[in-house]
Order: structure tokens, then C-alpha cells, then sequence
């Protein structure tokens, strides 16, 4: 319990990272910091607070939190590492530990080089992955999953769900991709007006900018439609079922946070914080997206979802009934 | 056979021919290649020069005061104001004037005194300037703030360095001429300048009044152009005989 804990607290510090990331960007600061790893030829831990004026507050206080997250993901890791019978979820922590490291090397890189469009793409990018994996450690070291939400009957194993959910997932993280791409390359205000684009529903004209930022547009069509699609089917078929609704609600709502925070965004002529909490709601969708998705999948998952070295489940060879939540025991919805 | 035999020596003889053209062609090139580069080239005997002003038609916006409040010792400095309309006597201040085109292959010798942009009370001084591809350019932290300057050039080498200290100083040598190159301190967004890089010594940048002279240009015709932060620019083309003081003037509208 006390591990699930710590990654939760690892999951919500990623989620400050990224806000933390999204300040940067959003009030140019990515280069207010030339060199990497130190900062103004100061130790990172050792820059003077009083030194940190202007965009170095920013930036200072994004790599603060980075290295903090960085340390906490190490210690995840080496804590699955130690007491997780479960060899995926220890390969989780690794990967996690792997991709905050990656993710460091590519913030230093972007600042080294000049912050160029695909690098600093890329950084935004692999930060969304690296909260999917410490949100998905919180959720598989959760009791709940361990219990494969048996509380309330056999975990379903709804496959229509399954597909929603996955593919929506996906289109969420694509359409954080275009976004990332349209913040990266100076687009997010190519179109001026909200909700029409220039006026009129199409824009009348076309560059490469006005053609990411609608991609964007057309993209929050999309995941809408998949988002509501995700949450209506477990509504109408799976009402019972907390652990799917819970996070099916949580859409919904974040859902209209970020269309709103995204038109204020464009509206309000890029103000720093809106867009910044523009860019950590987003992962927030994401994110839940994930959980509902992992949950839909939990059947699944088979006996060895669920077994840790402190609550481990014995499946008999023969004879005994299977746990409720071994692959074919649960309900199809 | 004989067709086959007949066709190869059809194709020899183009190949031939080819290669004959385009030897001719490298000794007609020869033949009409450029005079050497005439170094220091300038006589003061001859030498004319080029005076004038910058007008702006229209009413700029205001000046509007900047909020330097992320940074305490920037807003201890008093009131700073944006300055991308100054005008004074009815003149454009900060307008980059140079010698575009027409001096075809005359060579300037590259001075040895550097160039200084000093970033005084968060603000950079000068605020536009010229250097030649070659000078030195002394970039100085007269404040006892952080600063980071930021070159953005599209044909020179980027480059963004930190002065966490004051007196601190930083020498770069552009190489090649651009027009105009931006420097920005990504740590107070508000501080930009722009350099303009040349390759002789042909340039000025407007101050009061809106009044800017070249000196020293040797007679022939110019294009002259004339560039402004947010107005762009604009090109006239000028003749200039020996010893003659040319006047020049550009209107910019808003």
C-alpha cells in the first residue's frame, strides 16, 4: 500500500513537471538558461535563489522538479525492483527509469542546440509517456487492481469497450503530438479566431502553421467523439462498474475543461498560465484515458496481474476455481 | 556489326564533341572571369557622401511601459518604455540605412576596435547598430543582474551565452554580412536588439531627428536600403558623383 502510495505521489509530481514544462514554453524561457547541466556555471542544487529573475525562474524551477521527478523514479524503480514479485511491473519501473532519463538528455540537448522543433517535439512528447508510465505503476500497484476489482462481481471483459478505449487512447496521444508540434513551431495563435478560423469554417487560406493549429482543431473533434463514445458505452453498459465510470466521468468533465481552456487560450492571445494548464489538462485526459483503458483491460491481465510478493494468490492445478478475474471467468458486458 | 560499329563512333564523336565544348567553355570563362578584388579602395580626393532623414507618416502607438517586475533589480532601474516607435522632430530613430548593391568587388579593410552592445539597466545600448563580417563585438553586463544574450542569425552561428555577473564580457565575430541579425535575452523578454552585419563600411543607423550620413562612399550608383524593426524595408537607388554630398531621405508609413 505504501509503494502504491509513493507512486501516486510519483504520478502527481510528473503531472507538476509537465505544468512545470508548459511554463516554460509558454513564456519563452526555454533559453533563458544557455548551459546544461549546470545553470549559469552553478551546481544545479547550488544556483543562488536570488539569482532566479525572469525566465530563469521558469526554467531553473522546471529542471528543479525534473531532477526531483528524476530521483523519484529511480527510487520507484529500485523499490519495484526489491519487493514486486510482478516481472512486468518491475519492467515498468525500468522503462520508466529509462524514458525520465531519456527525457532528461533531451531537455539538455534542446537547450544545448537551440531548442530545434523536432528535439524540443520530441521532449514534450516523450513527458506525456513518461506520466502514462508512472500513472499505470500507481494504478497496477493499487489494491483494486491486485483484487482485480472483484469487490463487485467478475471484472469485465468487454472487448467493444476494449477497442473504444484503446483506440482513443491513442487519438488522445496523437492529438497531444499536434499539439506539442503546433506550441513548438509558433502556430498556436496562426489562427486568430475561435470557434471559426478566420471566419469561416475552413480557413481560406493555408500555410503550414494554419494547417497544424486546425489539424488541432479537427483533432479535439475527434478525441471528443471518442471520448464521449468511451464514456457512453460504459454508462449505458457497465453503470455498476466504479472503477469504469469513476474514470468515464473524470473525462467528461476534463474533456470540458480542456476545450474551454484551449479556446481562452487562443482567445487570450496565448496567456502563459492558461496555456500551460491547457497543456497539463491534456495529459490529465490522457492519462485517464489510460486508466479507464487498463481497467477495461484488467480481465485480461490473467492471475499474474495482480500477485505481488506480499499478496501473492496460489491457483491450484486442478480442481479449485480460477480468482474471478483470470482471463474467461469474468462477465462479458 | 558495321551499324553497331557505326552507331559507337557516332556516340564517341558527341562524347568528344561534348568535352571540346566544354573545355571552350572554361577558357571563355577564364577569359571573362572578375578583376581581382581591389583592396582599401576608397580616395578621399573623390569620396562623396549620402545625408538624410527618416520620416514616419502616421501616428505611431504609444510608447507603452514595460513591466519589469520579474526581475527586482531591472524595476529598481525606474521606467523603461518600449521603443520600437521612438520618434523625435517628426523622425524615425533606430533605422538601419546602409549600401545594399553597387560596389561590386571593391574590398574595405575590417577595423580592429570592437564593436560594444552593452546591456545597461536591462535595456540593450545601442538598441540597432552595424558591424562588419570580420570586427569584433564586445557584448558587456554593465548591470548586476543575469543576462543571457541571444544571437538568432540566419546565416551566421547561433549562439547564446550567459552573463550571470556584471562586467562580465563576451567577443564574437560574425563572418558572413546579414541583415539584420536579432539578439533577445530569453531572461527578460523585453530586451531585443539587431545588428546589422556588412561587409564594408557603408552603413548608419538613424538618431535624433530621424538624421543618419554615410561618408566616404566612392562615386558610382547604389542601392540604398533603409530598415526598420516593424516597418520593414525600403530601397532607393542613388548616383553619386566625386565629392558629392548627396541627400537621401525614406518615409515610412504606417
Amino acid at each position: 500500500m505504501i509503494l502504491h502510495l509513493y507512486a501516486v505521489l510519483v504520478a502527481v509530481s510528473t503531472a507538476a513537471l509537465i505544468f512545470a514544462g508548459g511554463l516554460v514554453t509558454s513564456t519563452g524561457s526555454g533559453l533563458s538558461v544557455p548551459d546544461w547541466p549546470n545553470t549559469y556555471g552553478w551546481f544545479m542544487f547550488t544556483f543562488p535563489l536570488d539569482k532566479m529573475v525572469g525566465g530563469i525562474r521558469y526554467e531553473h524551477t522546471h529542471r528543479l522538479i525534473a531532477s526531483t521527478v528524476g530521483f523519484l523514479i529511480l527510487a520507484l524503480a529500485f523499490w519495484l525492483g526489491r519487493v514486486e514479485s510482478r516481472a512486468w511491473v518491475r519492467r515498468l519501473g525500468y522503462v520508466a527509469l529509462g524514458a525520465v532519463i531519456t527525457q532528461g538528455i533531451l531537455g539538455g540537448i534542446t537547450v544545448l542546440w537551440f531548442l530545434p522543433d523536432p528535439i524540443s517535439i520530441a521532449h514534450a512528447s516523450l513527458a506525456q509517456l513518461v506520466f502514462c508510465l508512472t500513472t499505470s505503476i500507481a494504478l497496477v500497484t493499487s489494491p483494486d487492481w491486485k483484487g482485480g476489482y472483484a469487490r463487485r462481481g467478475p471484472a469485465p471483459d468487454d472487448r467493444i469497450l476494449q477497442r473504444v478505449a484503446v483506440v482513443t487512447t491513442g487519438l488522445v496521444y496523437l492529438q497531444i503530438l499536434i499539439g506539442a508540434t503546433m506550441r513548438h513551431t509558433e502556430a498556436g495563435l496562426a489562427i486568430p479566431d475561435f470557434p471559426l478560423a478566420f471566419g469561416h469554417l475552413i480557413p481560406p487560406h493555408w500555410d503550414a502553421k494554419i494547417a497544424v493549429h486546425f489539424a488541432h482543431r479537427v483533432g479535439a473533434l475527434v478525441v471528443t467523439s471518442g471520448l464521449v463514445a468511451t464514456a457512453g458505452h460504459v454508462f449505458y453498459h457497465h453503470r455498476s462498474r466504479t472503477e469504469l465510470w469513476r474514470p468515464s466521468a473524470l473525462l467528461l468533465l476534463l474533456l470540458t475543461v480542456q476545450i474551454t481552456l484551449g479556446a481562452l487560450t487562443v482567445l487570450s492571445g496565448r496567456h502563459y498560465i492558461i496555456n500551460s494548464l491547457h497543456v497539463v489538462t491534456g495529459a490529465s485526459v490522457l492519462v485517464t484515458s489510460l486508466v479507464l483503458t487498463l481497467r477495461s483491460v484488467r480481465a485480461r491481465f490473467g492471475d499474474d496481474a495482480g500477485l505481488s510478493a506480499h499478496a501473492s494468490i496460489n491457483v491450484p492445478s486442478g480442481g479449485s476455481n480460477p480468482p474471478p478475474y483470470v482471463r474467461g471467468a469474468g462477465a462479458r458486458a | 556489326m558495321n551499324a553497331y560499329l557505326r552507331s559507337s563512333l557516332v556516340l564517341l564523336a558527341l562524347i568528344l564533341a561534348g568535352l571540346g565544348a566544354a573545355c571552350g567553355g572554361g577558357s571563355q570563362q577564364q577569359a571573362t572571369a572578375p578583376a581581382a578584388p581591389v583592396t582599401n579602395p576608397v580616395d578621399p580626393a573623390t569620396a562623396g557622401s549620402l545625408k538624410g532623414s527618416i520620416t514616419l507618416a502616421g501616428t505611431p502607438p504609444a510608447a507603452q511601459t514595460i513591466n519589469r517586475r520579474s526581475d527586482p533589480y531591472c524595476e529598481q532601474q525606474g521606467e523603461a518604455r518600449t521603443q520600437t516607435f521612438t520618434v523625435s522632430d517628426g523622425g524615425l530613430q533606430n533605422v538601419f540605412i546602409y549600401v545594399k548593391d553597387g560596389l561590386g568587388n571593391l574590398k574595405f579593410p575590417v577595423p580592429t576596435t570592437p564593436v560594444v552592445l552593452d546591456q545597461h539597466g536591462c535595456t540593450y545600448v545601442p538598441r540597432v547598430f552595424g558591424i562588419r563580417a570580420g570586427q569584433s563585438l564586445e557584448i558587456l553586463n554593465s548591470d548586476e543582474t543575469l543576462h543571457n544574450i541571444h544571437a538568432l542569425p540566419a546565416n551566421n552561428r547561433e549562439f547564446n551565452r550567459g552573463q550571470a555577473l556584471k562586467g562580465l564580457k563576451h567577443t564574437h565575430v560574425f563572418t558572413t554580412a546579414e541583415v539584420m541579425v536579432p539578439f533577445k535575452c530569453d531572461v527578460h523578454n523585453w530586451m531585443n536588439a539587431w545588428v546589422g552585419v556588412l561587409d564594408h563600411p557603408f552603413y548608419a543607423v538613424s538618431g535624433t531627428g530621424g538624421a543618419f550620413e554615410i561618408q566616404g562612399l566612392p562615386p558610382g550608383t547604389y542601392t540604398i536600403e533603409a530598415w526598420h524593426e516593424k516597418l520593414g524595408t525600403q530601397t532607393q537607388m542613388v548616383t553619386i558623383g566625386p565629392k558629392e554630398a548627396k541627400d537621401l531621405s525614406f518615409t515610412f508609413k504606417l
